[in-house]
């Protein structure tokens, strides 16, 4: 009966200040939505992923590759039969129809062990369909409807499969990818006798790899995920500080009701108990409005993302979201933790609260200098332990934490910068409404510092970002340029038909540039190695970040290998290097060449020694010279000479928009993040803002009496938030550019293997400073109105003494 | 601005004529004042008394310029100012008038010393030596860099009184001013008040409960229910 | 062993069901459980007065449903104990004829099964024709799939005789299994036997017959792997070829099928097909010398006398047996009960002693139970 009298009296404290209640319920749910949506988002495709790498049994079950990057021979694997290794042939590859790409893996269901499928395909009535031909396609019912209408076996529909997945005869595959005779892998069933032949000497070009729990594409996407859960958290810890400044505000509003409580003999247990189920209460209702809205977040951005991981690294992500039950858990578990570590200050202080101790009436206190300097040490301190990790540290997630680092002694630094400031220009002043002004400013100061905080952060990664994402963009752009520097670019669909192409170009067009590769491993990681043919294209375009005069006749004449940046950083590599390539050999690196938006380490080669080391190379690929004012008639007349599928001719032009399209597609997610921690950091403005003019009337009532109007009142409130906007933008901006200098030489050499020059773009600041503003005038624009409607009745309550 | 010339101090310096107020209550228009008409010459100091809720302070605000009549006029040095924007309201409480209220109402981001000044600086009639005179009177020498938050309430309320009068008002309004003091500083501060508002030349128009405090000014008003009591006597 | 084609049949039957599903793209008849009981689309039917000429005929009959090539071995290790042997080799066509590569509608299966009186160990094998990876090429002969392999082989040295030049006179046998396996070599003692009319074996009164010829005269000397170790044996073992497209009756559900050695030399084949009525036994006595004598239906009785609980089930592991034209009445009893061949489409298989009027060894398989 007590409690539930105690709790009423606590809870009545809502009813009389719903706002507070919808700030706190808001900042809570906000927080939880963009956590929980981010992490959706990652749980979504990582999900696939795993499907992805168990759909084989990769995840359990050994392989056999190609030592050489030559596919396996058929003959190989009919020899490994023969010695009584019970193996299982696959072909996979991917197939382009018109816009989408197809994942299309080619099994042998009769040898495929079953631990070796985990999909619901070729089963008992379809096994002899699956197997004659035209065979059947297994899809998953989403890759089915996207793909309806194309040229393929006939289509069956199965949800076990992963999206962008075809699962078909190896028979039919080899057809389809145009692979007849090939083998990619070979799946090794459990329990093999120990006395085989060991397979090295049965086929001395097949190596065994381990099976992989979590698959190359779930290691390849890593950077990408962590930097989505990164900007999730940014987000989410933007979001607390609502929630911590909406439950300090009600702690201390109510402290009076606290005491009153605790000496009617309520224990501070039950007290603390108290409002500690108050707190989870909301909790939970604001958990499961976040766990929804988190949804919807998740929703909207889940097809750029998963446009993105297609367009990066292949994977194929479902552009629906499932909601999961670990989410709802999950969601409602970080709503918890946000709103006690937001509440555990203020919960600790009713915990020791004297009984005696005399009401404060004011909600926030003049912060002491020495919090202040406690602050400043501390940001000191952080500084000091980033710069250290920057120096020593090395990997992504120390990239992280250093951008980490760097914002949160930013954002404690904040106040400690504001107030000096503020002292300073007080003491400058001379005119006493100036100096009232300053000396004001300073004392709202810690009202307002945790939501400036918050803002800095969002300004700061927002200048960061956008600074990384620009720099990047221009990089790119003219990186594009000099790559794609052959006007056409054609694919023949078969061997037969690349040799009719060879013989038809000659002397119809100035040079024919062949793009072969073939792929292997290097280290047990995946490699891609191109031939290059000797050509001025090559010489006076390709982006070489490090050469010597000689690098193009070195690579031309079969005596040196260009890497990528990402190999080069990767393994260390510098020119005069000795690489060993698939296949046993070794070179020498000549040169290393920039390849942004490539996950894989590749090397290129002058196209003899490809050809001489890989003879078995798939000679489809060309780039082709010619007057850029011809391209037109020429694709057109290539088209009607081998009936090629428009997809196998692809101009520059086009091809440039789709790669800036990948390009813009990845930042896109990032971006509305960017905005989604922006609008959060205004609405922590307004919700500090609209704590403080509740407080404000009675800083502002003798001023007014000595003779100031209401006018002059609200147009120095505003020029107050204001000049705070200002200087938190101001202090962003070096802020910003620490974190995209961050984000350009640690994070993206980490993540991606290649670092990138830093641009800067002030009119990018201009805008960003004009929407700051803007947010923070528009945050201030409630409590002003209301100020500068104040009746006089309501000022002269202050001066009241009977009431 | 120099100075308002001593033989002015013999003009009347407040009128009220008629003056009439209600507010808006829960219940219904509460009438606050009922037709009142009073006049205080320059120089001169003026008790309002009366019970709690018989509008005393009410009729403070309005003569301040804090809040508008209903009815009737009200005349501040010779300006009506019922015919004022809050701009005019606004220059009147700077200019003319210096408040001193029961609660202080210092201004707690400024020191004592940038609280003193604060109303002389604005009415542009800061005087150095006048501050340190009267710093030096009300025994705030000490404390001048301290902040508000740090004083004890009389210590409170004598820089609220410095800060009113270091401005010279031609009419200081006080509220109850030593209403939350205890009696012993009460006294001390109310003297000190008086003889400082004497020295400066000030008209003063104060609201108290107390009887003791009204005998020590000129006249003496009571006010009962919102309308002057006829039994009202000039205390000297 | 014409009592395979039902035994095969049910298993395979059983595969094939897994196999064909019948959703094969055959324009008509294509409909009904796995389609044996139809006409065979496409498919060559046996005829009578079939000449067989070997070795061609011990390859493979593409353009028939279903062949295989079927050995089981009764055997005597050198520590004393009765072993027994199987290896299988079945082929069944998804349609006529064959292609290269993986487009070959072949399917090859195997099983092995090696019999102690312990243990019983199973193995099986399954591939695509096309790609060489399983087969059959008569001359010389080699049928395999995967490391399996039953293969001609130059005539064992010291052996007296080199039997028959049919091509299939002298095979090396191997098949392993995850904790099993066997080499043995194998030679012909007497003749190969044309079983039913010339080789034609009509399998039910609705006329569905099957090309069937036996080579039940092998001696056996090998070495079989067990988890103990290596063991050498000798024996006897019996071939099976047969091959056909519609070989099954709708109605019959289930096969017991007999091939036995007699000390006397001589050999009988004979099985009940169990269907919805009274079933219906067949039998062909093979005199010491090769000479074939097939005998009319219902001339052999069968009868369960003792059964086993197998892998769930209740299996009939002890038989009498009666063929009164020739003086038969015998009990067998297996070497093993528990020999339960436990693969896609499971069955008894395993090796069994007789006693009685007759005293010798064989082989047993029930299907259906």
């Amino acid at each position: 009966m007590m409690r539930r009298t105690a709790m009423a009296a606590l809870l009545s404290h809502w009813r009389r200040r719903p706002m507070q209640l919808v700030m706190l319920l808001l900042g809570l749910s906000l927080a939880t939505a963009l956590w929980s949506g981010v992490q959706a988002i990652n749980a979504e495709a990582r999900a696939s992923y795993d499907r992805a790498a168990a759909t084989l049994g990769q995840d359990r079950l050994d392989r056999i590759v190609s030592g050489t990057g030559a596919p396996i021979t058929q003959s190989d694997y009919i020899a490994l039969r023969r010695a009584g290794w019970l193996v299982s042939p696959v072909v996979d590859g991917t197939l382009r129809l018109g816009q989408t790409r197809l994942n299309i893996i080619g099994i042998d269901p009769l040898t495929m062990p079953t631990e070796g499928l985990n999909a619901d395909v070729a089963r008992d009535g379809d096994l002899a369909a699956f197997l004659t031909p035209p065979g059947l396609l297994y899809l998953s019912p989403e890759t089915a409807d996207k793909l309806s209408g194309s040229a393929l076996p006939p289509v069956k529909r199965t949800s076990s499969l992963p999206a962008g997945i075809g699962m078909t005869d190896i028979g039919v595959a080899q057809q389809l990818l145009g692979k007849p005779g090939e083998i990619s892998q070979l799946i090794v069933a459990p329990g093999q006798r120990r006395d085989l032949r060991a397979i090295g000497e049965i086929a001395p070009t097949l190596v065994v790899k381990a099976p992989d729990a979590r698959g190359d594409l779930a290691r390849l996407t890593d950077s990408f995920h962590l930097n989505l859960t990164a900007f999730g958290f940014l987000a989410f810890a933007v979001g607390l500080f609502i929630v911590y400044s909406a439950i300090g505000l009600a702690f201390e509003q109510r402290r009076a009701t606290f005491r009153t409580l605790r000496s009617l003999g309520l224990p501070a247990s039950t007290l603390t108990g108290l409002l500690l189920a108050e707190l989870v209460g909301f909790a939970i209702v604001a958990g499961v409005a976040g766990v929804l809205l988190g949804y919807l977040v998740g929703s909207i951005l889940l097809p750029g993302v998963a446009a993105t991981l297609q367009g990066l690294y292949g994977a194929s992500v479902p552009g629906t979201l499932s909601l999961r039950p670990q989410w709802w858990a999950s969601g409602l578990a970080i709503a918890l933790f946000g709103t006690l570590a937001a509440a555990a200050q203020s919960l600790w202080r009713v915990w020791r609260m004297p009984l005696l101790a005399p009401a404060q009436p004011r909600a926030w206190a003049r912060a002491s200098e020495s919090g202040l300097r406690l602050q400043a040490a501390a940001a000191a301190t952080l500084f000091a332990a980033t710069i250290a990790l920057a120096g020593f540290g090395s990997g992504l997630v120390v990239g992280f934490s250093v951008l980490g680092g760097l914002l949160l002694g930013a954002a404690l630094l904040l106040p400690v910068l504001l107030a000096l400031f503020l002292a300073l220009m007080q003491w400058l002043a001379r005119h006493p409404i100036a100096q009232w002004f300053w000396a004001d400013t300073r004392q709202q100061l810690p009202g307002l510092s945790l939501a400036l905080m918050a803002l800095l952060l969002a300004l700061s990664a927002n200048i960061g970002v956008g600074t990384m994402v620009s720099s990047f963009r221009l990089t790119f752009t003219g990186w594009l340029d000099q790559r794609l520097a052959a006007e056409l670019y054609v694919t023949a669909r078969s061997e037969p038909e690349a040799a009719a192409l060879r013989g038809w170009l000659k002397g119809r067009v100035d040079a024919v540039l062949p793009i072969w590769s073939v792929s292997g491993d290097i280290a047990d990681a995946p490699v891609e190695i191109y031939g290059v043919a000797d050509d001025p294209t090559y010489r006076e375009n390709w982006p070489l970040l490090a050469r010597t005069p000689e690098t193009w006749d070195r690579v031309a004449n079969g005596a040196g290998a260009l890497v990528n940046e990402q190999l080069s950083r990767r393994d260390g590599l510098e020119i005069g290097d000795s690489l060993m390539l698939p296949g046993g050999w070794t070179t020498t690196i000549a040169g290393v060449y920039s390849d942004y938006g490539n996950p894989l380490p590749q090397v290129m080669i002058g196209l003899d020694a490809l050809t001489t080391h890989y003879p078995d190379v798939a000679r489809l690929r060309y780039g082709i010279r010619l007057p850029p004012e011809n391209v037109a008639a020429f694709s057109e007349a290539l088209r009607a000479r081998f009936d090629l599928p428009p997809e196998n001719i692809v101009d520059q032009g086009s091809l440039k928009r789709r790669s800036l399209a990948v390009f813009e597609q990845t930042f896109s997610v990032t971006a509305a993040l960017n905005v989604l921690t922006l609008g959060v950091a205004g609405l922590a403005m307004f919700a500090s803002l609209m704590t403080l003019s509740t407080m404000r009337l009675p800083q502002l009532a003798p001023i007014w009496a000595m003779g100031l109007t209401r006018r002059q009142l609200v147009v120095l409130e505003l020029a107050r938030t204001l000049v705070l906007a200002v200087i938190t933008l101001i202090a962003a901006l070096p802020v910003g550019l620490g974190l995209a200098w961050v984000l350009l030489s640690v994070v993206n050499v980490e993540a991606f293997g290649w670092q990138l020059p830093m641009h800067v773009f002030p009119a990018d600041w201009v805008r960003l400073a004009i929407l700051a503003l803007g947010a923070s005038l528009l945050s201030a624009l409630i409590p002003l109105r209301q100020l500068a409607a104040t009746a006089p009745s309501d000022l002269l309550k202050v001066f009241a003494n009977e009431r | 601005m120099p100075l308002p010339p001593l033989s002015d101090r013999t003009e009347t310096l407040v009128v009220l004529q008629g003056v009439s107020k209600s507010y808006g209550t829960a219940e219904g228009p509460l009438m606050v004042l009922q037709a009142i008409d009073l006049t205080l010459d320059a120089g001169q100091s003026l008790a309002l008394t009366g019970e709690s809720g018989s509008g005393k302070s009410t009729l403070l605000h309005l003569v301040a310029g804090l809040d508008h009549p209903d009815d009737g006029r009200i005349m501040v040095d010779g300006q009506e100012i019922g015919g004022l924007d809050d701009k005019g309201r606004a220059s009147l409480r700077r200019s003319t008038v210096g408040l001193v209220f029961q609660q202080f109402n210092l201004i707690p981001s400024l020191t004592v010393a940038a609280n003193l000044a604060f109303h002389a600086r604005l009415a542009g009639r800061f005087d150095a030596a006048w501050q340190r005179q009267l710093t030096e009177r009300l025994g705030l020498d000490h404390l001048l860099a301290r902040y508000p938050e740090q004083l004890s309430g009389g210590q409170q309320q004598r820089v609220a009184i410095g800060r009113t009068l270091a401005a010279r008002p031609k009419l200081v309004l006080a509220d109850e001013p030593t209403g939350n003091l205890d009696e012993a500083t009460g006294d001390a501060v109310m003297a000190l008040m008086l003889s400082l508002v004497a020295e400066t030349g000030s008209s003063l128009l104060m609201v108290t409960h107390s009887d003791r405090l009204a005998r020590r000014l000129d006249r003496r008003i009571h006010l009962r229910s919102g309308c002057i009591d006829a039994t009202t006597v000039p205390t000297a | 062993m014409n009592g395979r084609l039902p035994t095969a049949n049910v298993t395979i039957l059983l595969l094939m069901s897994v196999l064909l599903g019948f959703s094969q793209p055959m324009p008509a008849g294509a409909q009904g459980f796995a389609g044996l009981g139809t006409t065979a689309e496409g498919f060559a039917v046996p005829e009578p007065g079939k000449s067989f000429a070997f070795p061609r005929d011990h390859g493979a009959h593409p353009d028939f449903r279903i062949e295989w090539w079927y050995i089981t071995a009764n055997l005597m290790g050198a520590d004393g104990k009765a072993y027994g042997v199987q290896w299988t080799l079945f082929r069944s066509a998804l349609q006529p004829g064959d292609r290269e590569g993986w487009n070959s509608p072949q399917i090859w299966m195997g099983h092995a099964g090696l019999t102690t009186p312990d243990r019983h160990f199973v193995a099986e094998r399954i591939a695509r024709g096309g790609i060489g990876q399983a087969g059959v090429t008569p001359e010389p002969f080699d049928a395999w799939i995967d490391d399996w392999r039953m293969q001609a082989a130059a005539p064992a040295k010291g052996s007296e005789t080199s039997g028959p030049s049919d091509g299939i006179a002298n095979v090396t046998l191997r098949a392993t299994g995850a904790e099993f396996g066997y080499a043995l070599g194998l030679t012909a003692k007497g003749p190969i036997v044309l079983q039913g009319q010339g080789g034609y074996s009509v399998k039910s009164a609705a006329g569905q017959a099957s090309y069937y010829y036996s080579q039940p005269f092998y001696t056996v000397r090998g070495t079989i792997s067990l988890p103990g170790g290596d063991v050498a044996v000798t024996g006897q073992a019996w071939l099976d070829r047969e091959w056909s497209s519609q070989p099954l009756a709708a109605d019959q559900t289930g096969w017991d099928w007999f091939s036995l050695h007699f000390d006397s030399g001589e050999k009988l084949m004979g099985f009940r097909l169990r269907d919805s009525g009274a079933g219906y036994t067949s039998a062909t006595w093979i005199a010491a010398d090769g000479t074939p004598s097939p005998l009319p239906p219902g001339a052999l009785t069968v009868e369960p006398l003792s059964s086993a609980q197998v892998a769930g089930r209740t299996v009939p592991v002890g038989w009498r047996l009666r063929l009164p034209a020739r003086g038969l009445d015998i009990t067998t009893t297996a070497v093993n009960p528990q020999a339960w061949m436990a693969t896609r489409t499971p069955y008894w298989e395993g090796p069994i002693s007789v006693s009685g009027s007759h005293q010798g060894r064989g082989y047993l398989e029930m299907t259906g139970y």
